[in-house]
């Protein structure tokens, strides 16, 4: 298991060489070579069926990509081929979790509980496959208290401590969004994959979500792949920027770079709005 | 607007409400009355051997009057019921409180299990009923880890039920095995066979489940009815040796050492009924007892993670294979307990005692008690086997009572007896250090 203060700033985590994703005759992903560094936001942005979230379900194991590889340089493990691992071994064994579009958190359970369940592995482990949890022999008490108190300290970082006991379902779209972060570094990853995470937020809230991923990259040193529409968030925090366009990667580099590419502004930006006016 | 109906609350965004029911009480009366006009309205009568028509129109307006009041107040009814329903609803993110009734209620129904026998020791009937509900009940526990809690739809259940009658029938009539060295072995084996039925069917979910659930239920009925040699066939199986008291058979026989002789009792068939009610009520609480502790600990975490959202849970690094196939594993393991003591208590078991319709029995108990509720199987359990013996009296009407019943049970309460899900763990907002202690034992 990696431990939370593993700090890999600076260090290439992930290595995405020429990757491919093809669904019969369509292209999502198209020769994607991208380099991810531990503890930096590295942001991946493009309109709507770039392949952004094809790229995700890629790396972290949902989808097996037609051909190209994902290598995790992991820190304890060495590098791990992410593209031939079962999508639990990318979370448990390297250390990439990430969160979806459409929040996916477990609804009828309360957030305390969420969290919990986010370190199965460890207290399933400390459980001995439940016999020593049965009868309740101290190593799984203590791994149990462990537990709580990491969910405690995340819940407590995000805000979250006040509903602790709630059923997760029936909290607000940008409570879930903080939710299902806090449940994904319950984790302890090592690379944070997190898929729209200020989709359907209020600007005060996206602004809380900015501290919040500073924050997890400076204090934390997690390594950040974001996917974001919502450029305030992404101008602002990121350290790198990746543009997809039609599953093909169009620029690449920090936020002023971005800005000022005129195949970004072309492709992404002008153009498209252009023609968005013009079928108008 | 006169309204004669009986307002107990009327704020204003009430009234188009009212109105709309006035406007519906009258076109009901209005309908009574076409129809009061001939029914009621008119009679005949026999007038020195003639029929001449009279009329009693204050009958056909008391009629009016009263199918507008009645509809009105039904319409009020139904309106306020589904007004209330709403409001709980708005109130769920609360409702995460405890219910302490609930388990003082629990807790009386244990207390009325232990003394059923004595209470009513002369009565050999309730207490076998009461063994039958006991029987049901374990069956529902187990199904209730594969279904409530893990959200696996089987229809198949009672093939677990059979493979555990079958290990005890076939082990204590060839080889001459106890009941109690029996239990562990069918449990081992009816493991063996969740495991079985559940690898083919990791990829499924919901209704294709369902349907290979089903499909494997009748397998093993069918093979058990086939394959003679085996099983017996349709003949079952027969002279189940009945379980012994620690070694000491219940029989009126003097040649040894009985239940009645060596604790100086006169015998007594009803011996052996009250011992067996017992040994089902041990297994069902043991049931319980290694149930609601599995929910606490990581694997039943994990199961209802399962439940709610399988993607989710392989997102967060878990074996969702590893985690459906141990609540497979350990539903058809309780399954097998219950089928070994059926087996013993009736002494005789046949291929037509696990047909699907008990399969179906089994989840309707699950589902009407609500899913993953451990005292709503026990209320579902009695239910389910109660209505059917009340309604012997209407034999006929027997079926068409009990699916009403349970008709009106599902309109009522959607959600099953008891909807309520307590969670396995809690903060409860005491200042760090964390309060694990509390959390670990809520």
């Amino acid at each position: 298991m990696s431990a939370p203060t593993m700090n890999t700033a600076g260090q290439t985590l992930l290595e995405v060489d020429s990757l491919t994703m093809r669904f019969g005759g369509l292209t999502a992903i198209n020769n994607l070579s991208l380099n991810v560094p531990g503890g930096k936001i590295t942001s991946i942005i493009g309109p709507n069926g770039a392949g952004k979230t094809t790229f995700f379900n890629c790396l972290t194991g949902f989808y097996k990509p037609t051909t190209g590889s994902v290598r995790m340089h992991h820190p304890e493990h060495g590098p791990l081929a992410l593209e031939q691992m079962p999508s639990y071994h990318v979370a448990r064994k390297a250390g990439v979790v990430r969160t979806f579009q459409n929040i996916r958190l477990f609804p009828n359970m309360t957030v305390l509980e969420n969290l919990i369940v986010a370190q199965h592995n460890a207290l399933q482990h400390a459980s001995r496959f439940s016999l020593a949890g049965l009868f309740g022999r101290a190593g799984y008490k203590q791994a149990r208290e462990a537990a709580l108190t990491k969910a405690e300290m995340w819940l407590t970082r995000l805000k979250l401590l006040d509903i602790a006991d709630l059923a997760a379902g029936n909290l607000s779209y940008g409570t879930q969004r903080r939710i299902e972060i806090a449940r994904a570094l319950c984790v302890d990853p090592l690379l944070l994959c997190l898929d729209e995470p200020a989709a359907g937020l209020n600007p005060r809230e996206s602004a809380e979500l900015n501290e919040l991923l500073l924050y997890l990259s400076r204090e934390h040193h997690k390594g950040i792949l974001l996917i974001e529409h919502d450029m305030n968030v992404v101008m602002r925090v990121s350290d790198h920027i990746c543009v997809l366009n039609f599953g093909n990667k169009i620029a690449e580099g920090t936020p002023e770079q971005i800005q000022n590419d005129p195949n970004v502004i072309k492709a992404y930006l002008g153009e498209d709005e252009a023609d968005e006016k013009e079928a108008a | 607007m006169t309204t004669p109906a009986p307002i107990q609350f009327t704020p204003t965004h009430q009234m188009p409400a009212m109105l709309a029911r006035a406007k519906d009480a009258v076109g009901v009366a209005l309908v009574s009355l076409l129809l009061g006009i001939p029914m009621i309205g008119l009679h005949t009568v026999d007038q020195g051997g003639v029929l001449a028509v009279m009329t009693r129109w204050p009958w056909l307006l008391a009629f009016v009057v009263a199918m507008f009041v009645g509809r009105f107040v039904m319409q009020f009814a139904l309106d306020h019921v589904k007004l209330n329903k709403a409001k709980r609803e708005r109130k769920r993110p609360e409702v995460a409180a405890r219910r302490p009734w609930l388990t003082w209620l629990g807790r009386a129904l244990l207390g009325f299990a232990v003394v059923l026998p004595i209470a009513f020791s002369g009565n050999r009937y309730v207490v076998d009923t009461a063994t039958t509900v006991l029987i049901y009940v374990m069956l529902g526990w187990g199904l209730n880890v594969v279904v409530g809690l893990a959200g696996l739809l089987d229809l198949g259940y009672v093939a677990f039920y059979a493979v555990g009658a079958y290990t005890y029938g076939l082990l204590s009539t060839h080889f001459g095995w106890g009941f109690w060295e029996t239990l562990p072995v069918a449990g081992a084996l009816t493991a063996s066979f969740g495991i079985l039925l559940g690898w083919p069917t990791l990829r499924l979910r919901g209704d294709y489940l369902a349907i290979v659930t089903l499909g494997f239920g009748e397998i093993i009925r069918l093979i058990l009815v086939n394959w003679t040699d085996f099983s017996g066939g349709p003949n079952g199986v027969t002279s189940i040796p009945r379980p012994t008291f620690f070694g000491l058979p219940f029989s009126p026989s003097t040649d040894e050492t009985t239940f009645s002789s060596f604790f100086h009792l006169d015998y007594s068939a009803d011996h052996r009924v009250i011992f067996l009610y017992y040994v089902i009520l041990a297994l069902a609480l043991l049931t319980n007892l290694f149930v609601s502790r599995l929910r606490k600990l990581p694997v039943g975490i994990a199961w209802e993670a399962v439940r709610e959202d399988e993607v989710a849970c392989k997102a967060l690094g878990m074996n969702v294979t590893n985690i459906k196939l141990s609540a497979f594993a350990i539903g058809a393991m309780l399954g097998g307990f219950a089928g070994v003591f059926f087996a013993a208590r009736q002494g005789f078991i046949s291929p037509e005692s696990f047909v699907f319709s008990e399969s179906a029995t089994i989840l309707a108990i699950v589902v009407l008690g609500g899913m993953g509720s451990q005292l709503g199987v026990v209320f579902a359990s009695v239910l389910l086997v109660l209505l059917p013996e009340l309604g012997r009296d209407f034999s006929e009407y027997r079926m068409l009572l009990f699916g009403a019943a349970m008709i009106l049970i599902m309109v009522w309460r959607p959600g099953g007896l008891i909807a309520h899900r307590e969670p396995t763990v809690k903060l409860g907002r005491a200042p760090s250090p964390v309060p694990a202690n509390q959390g670990a034992q809520a």
